[in-house]
């Protein structure tokens, strides 16, 4: 669903000026890096972990979903639910195997998020409370992720730039599907646009830190757009949401909770566009760094799942080496 | 006893930032030669940047009598598709 705006990345190279330089017209010339391609291990390092990152969202993003299928209120959304988060986990697996091509084992990927070195996207850790929060998580949560990954479908990485094509197209009924939630809602009673109105206080500005600090304060920006791994900065893909989002939100007849919000004509070169309040960076932080609301059950549940299935897979292994042993003593029969 | 010559499926990528598509199969005794052969059957007029080849024997491929019932569950699940979802004209793209 997300990739969020490296946290701790450390993307220093030691390699010669000759072979940066050779890379970085590579880069500049828009030419795609393949696997298999000499890179500098500083861009290496850093789609490992962005991509590894954004795997992990995908894989923990399917709890706060989840949460709500089994109370989905009909047949019909339950079905688009469940479809929902199957193909959350389908991301997880394409971008997994897209971080393998670097040389990293999916084994240890998945240690690194248990153990806490490798981070999923803060939006995660918030609780889905309300049937309302499903409609805002699609509306908004993949809405923000689908500004942010579109321009991931050009990243120098192939296979990278090949997983998000892929993503981003099974990527736009989550959204719609959501909006359709909120509109139902906001189309009934009282008490369900209420419900509506409550879920988008909870989660405006949480989705608006899911596009990363701001450009002055993003350590790694710089480094990552001279690569081709980043096209926009954090603060334009920010901008770029709030824009697109705010008219949507006045056809449901919600309100985003910023008081601050106005419409600025000299925007985006002219054309105009909002201008929001002030982000609570240090929520952020802190939830970044372990202490928003969900935080431990997310990697609590991730664990117990990764545990407990634990024996469907060395079932699997035992199971494929039998089999292998019998056709080996078929053969020599 | 005569071994038979191994058969390999071949996968040519046309250029960096698209996948390996499979293009042909061929005959060779290992991989060295299967990516030589390959080279000079598949990629003669600058079809290629890279070239792939995989044992043929080592592809496990679906049984089209079980086309049906593998795919044809997709077909109704409408859902899965953006249009499904009723968005009104005035929220534009989305």
């Amino acid at each position: 669903m997300y990739s969020q705006g490296l946290i701790g990345s450390d993307s220093s190279t030691d390699e010669t000026v000759e072979f940066l330089a050779a890379f970085q017209a590579r880069i500049d010339a828009e030419e795609k890096i393949e696997p298999n391609d000499a890179m500098p291990e500083g861009y290496r390092r850093t789609l490992i972990r962005q991509i590894g990152q954004h795997a992990h969202s995908e894989i923990i993003g399917m709890q706060p979903e989840g949460n709500w299928i089994t109370r989905a209120p009909s047949l019909r959304r339950k079905a688009a639910l469940l479809a929902k988060v199957q193909d959350e986990g389908g991301h997880g697996l394409y971008l997994y195997s897209a971080a393998e091509t670097l040389g990293v084992s999916r084994e240890d990927l998945t240690d690194q998020l248990l153990d806490g070195r490798a981070k999923y996207s803060s939006i995660f850790n918030y609780p889905t409370l309300s049937w309302a929060d499903i409609g805002t998580v699609g509306w908004l949560v993949d809405g923000a992720a689908i500004m942010n990954q579109i321009p991931l479908c050009r990243c120098s990485f192939g296979p990278y730039a090949r997983a998000m094509i892929r993503v981003c197209k099974e990527e736009s009924f989550h959204q719609r599907q959501g909006y359709e939630i909120l509109l139902t809602l906001c189309k009934g009673s009282a008490a369900q646009k209420e419900m509506a109105q409550e879920s988008l206080n909870r989660w405006w500005w949480p989705v608006l830190m899911m596009f990363g600090p701001s450009d002055g304060e993003s350590v790694h920006s710089d480094q990552n757009t001279k690569w081709g791994i980043k096209r926009f900065s954090n603060d334009a893909l920010r901008q770029k949401f709030i824009d697109a989002t705010i008219p949507q939100a006045k056809v449901l007849g919600i309100e985003v909770p910023d008081p601050d919000l106005k419409w600025d004509d000299s925007l985006n070169d002219g054309r105009g566009g909002y201008v929001h309040g002030p982000i609570d960076w240090d929520e952020f932080w802190r939830v970044v760094k372990g202490h928003g609301a969900m935080n431990r059950d997310r990697i609590r549940n991730y664990k117990k799942t990764v545990d407990d299935g634990a024996w469907v897979r060395e079932a699997a292994m035992a199971h494929a080496e039998k089999r292998a042993a019998r056709k080996l003593a078929m053969a020599a029969e | 006893m005569s071994k038979n010559i191994p058969l390999w499926e071949v996968f040519i990528r046309p250029r960096n930032g698209l996948a390996h598509k499979h293009c042909g199969s061929l005959h060779a005794a290992d991989e060295v030669m299967a990516l030589q052969a390959a080279r000079d059957t598949y990629t003669r007029r600058g079809e290629g940047q890279s070239i792939w080849v995989v044992p043929s024997a080592a592809i496990s491929a679906s049984d089209p009598d079980q086309a049906a019932e593998n795919f044809d569950p997709s077909i109704d699940k409408v859902y899965r598709h953006p249009t499904f979802y009723e968005i009104p004209d005035e929220v534009g793209h989305m």
